[in-house]
């Protein structure tokens, strides 16, 4: 079984930058890293290759400059191999054109499965994954909290806003895999060795097959109109516990008078 | 000058048409001299409470036998519009929820038109415009469909008050889906609803929700008896979900529900971006946290350094007593 895992790197959470006023995208000075929401598809894409038996889990990421180090976290993970597509004429590109770059750089791979994370950690639109199913002509299951592959069919469990669904699904397919699906694996000293010699196919647009004009700023059909600093929430009053900060909040509540 | 036409993507909660809905269409009536619904289902069913909240035309494909809404609705909007059966609207709005999500992402390839996500506010200045949050809510993003053909918008909950303006019945049409083939091969087997007692998350005046610095699983019960003792609904942060504490319906933030209520009380809760998207609209915050340099002190209206292992159990002893 070919599994094909969807991973972006992101500038890290804990120094996340700011929006270029400029050049309206987001400033990406620092080292990408893995974006922790996928590694819970990777971490699922290795369980279910081990489930099966047999085939191998391949990353497909999209970064300028050829940027791989959140790629390596992956890789040493256990993933065998990656694809990255990085081009000058992707800046700015929207979570369409982002789909249609790893649409047609997953379709090289003819996966039986290919898992996403439900949304990124900075662009987070949620919309990539039905997105690349679509383009890829393929049925998908989004928002999983459990994944099981048998018969040539996904056992998926579906978030709802009720609850969740039960959903049987034919592969080949795209399921989209919420945080918690799985526990991901540390890397371990040899995977991270091992990781540094896992081959990393490089590719641009033109080896895509994709006209320029279809993505970056070129392709994406809204432009952002206006930045601005959002009016802060004025914050409170702030308490250290002395045995007694029960009592302030049940005063609190009585001058709401909502209890 | 508004647009000439919206149509808003019906979802259902139980019988009735979903908050979320209604809120849209709100939105829309003030945006746009048309507004239509496009949903699964039978139409015909809501079309009163549709009407009532502005709704002219509501667009209904029928049961869809287990298939997932994404596939089905998005290929029957881009048939129908291309098929010239409807004419196609200015912009479509949708929930931020699964299957708005689901719907707008396969619409957005089946039209090649751009998809304008976590939306809080819409304008009109040409095309539409939507606004959105970034950076946990600190700066304000507007996006303007520049494409020249309809933008899909996904409104997040609660952004705007869901409103009736006394309206006739919709009137009703079938939106057909067409023949799917392989891609419409996921079949929903079975449906399990996880809500909890007590009145619902995102409508409960008062929120307790718990946090990692409870510590356990077992804490989580000082949540329940909290949202109990003040008539108000237990939720909880992304990470205690992840972990299996509670389930996903209890979730509040950008991944989960989004909460406005009177009071919203956060315990053990360091107020991730993630989470503070889901509550910072709320009224009144209340935090409890060890950690005074926790960013949910920056949105809290009374913020109490101290652990939760202490102040929660007198508080709920406090209030059961009453």
């Amino acid at each position: 079984m070919k599994v094909v895992v969807c991973v972006k790197q992101i500038p890290d959470p804990a120094d996340p930058g700011a929006l270029d006023p400029e050049t309206k995208t987001l400033k990406r000075d620092s080292k990408l890293i893995l974006d922790e929401s996928d590694s819970y598809g990777v971490e699922m894409a290795l369980q279910l290759v081990d489930a099966a038996g047999e085939g191998e889990v391949h990353l497909v990421s999209m970064a300028p400059n050829n940027e791989v180090s959140g790629l390596r976290t992956a890789l040493a993970m256990g993933a065998a191999s990656a694809t990255i597509v990085s081009d000058d004429a992707l800046q700015g590109s929207d979570a369409l054109g982002t789909a249609k770059v790893l649409a047609a750089a997953i379709a090289r791979q003819e996966p039986d499965l290919v898992l996403a994370a439900t949304e990124s950690s900075d662009g987070y639109t949620g919309t990539v994954p039905a997105q690349i199913a679509e383009l890829l002509g393929l049925p998908s299951v989004t928002f999983a909290k459990s994944v099981a592959v048998d018969g040539g069919a996904a056992q998926v469990k579906r978030q709802t806003e009720a609850g969740y669904d039960e959903v049987e699904c034919p592969l080949p397919a795209l399921v989209s895999v919420t945080a918690g699906v799985v526990e991901p694996r540390y890397p371990s000293f040899k995977g991270i060795m091992a990781a540094k010699s896992k081959p990393v196919d490089e590719l641009d647009l033109g080896a895509l097959g994709i006209d320029a004009g279809q993505v970056g700023w070129a392709g994406a059909g809204q432009e952002i109109v206006s930045i601005e600093v959002a009016p802060a929430r004025e914050a409170g009053e702030v308490i250290e516990d002395e045995g007694d900060a029960h009592e302030r909040i049940v005063a609190f509540l009585d001058d709401l008078k909502v209890l | 000058m508004g647009l000439d036409k919206i149509w808003v993507f019906g979802e259902v909660a139980g019988d009735e048409v979903a908050s979320i809905t209604l809120e849209m269409l709100a939105a829309a009536r003030s945006l746009a001299d048309t507004v239509e619904v496009f949903m699964a289902g039978d139409g015909g069913e809501y079309a009163e409470q549709l009407g009532e909240h502005g709704a002219e035309t509501v667009y209904s494909t029928g049961d869809l036998a287990g298939g997932l809404q994404g596939v089905a609705i998005a290929s029957a909007v881009a048939a129908a519009i291309e098929a010239g059966d409807v004419e196609a609207p200015d912009a479509f709005l949708l929930g931020t929820t699964q299957d708005g999500r689901d719907v707008a992402g396969r619409l957005s390839v089946k039209l090649d038109t751009p998809v304008i996500t976590n939306v809080v506010a819409l304008e009109v200045d040409e095309t539409l415009i939507g606004s959105e949050p970034v950076f946990g809510g600190t700066v304000d993003v507007k996006t303007k469909n520049t494409s020249g053909k309809p933008g899909i918008f996904l409104v997040r909950p609660k952004s705007y008050e869901a409103v009736g303006v006394g309206g006739s019945e919709a009137d009703t049409e079938d939106l057909d889906v067409p023949d799917l083939g392989a891609v419409g091969a996921a079949k929903v087997v079975n449906s399990h609803a996880e809500e909890a007692d007590g009145p619902k998350l995102d409508e409960a005046a008062i929120v307790v929700s718990g946090g990692r610095g409870l510590g356990s699983p077992e804490a989580y019960v000082m949540v329940d008896d909290l949202a109990k003792a003040v008539g108000g609904a237990p939720g909880a942060s992304r990470a205690i979900v992840d972990a299996g504490w509670v389930p996903y319906s209890y979730q509040v933030g950008q991944t989960g529900k989004v909460v406005k209520p009177t009071v919203y009380i956060a315990a053990g809760i360091s107020g991730a971006t993630q989470h503070l998207v889901g509550m910072k609209g709320s009224k009144n915050i209340i935090a409890i946290n060890k950690d005074p340099e926790a960013p949910i002190f920056a949105v809290a209206d009374l913020g109490i350094v101290g652990d939760v292992h202490k102040v929660m159990p007198k508080l709920i002893e406090a209030l059961q007593s009453r």
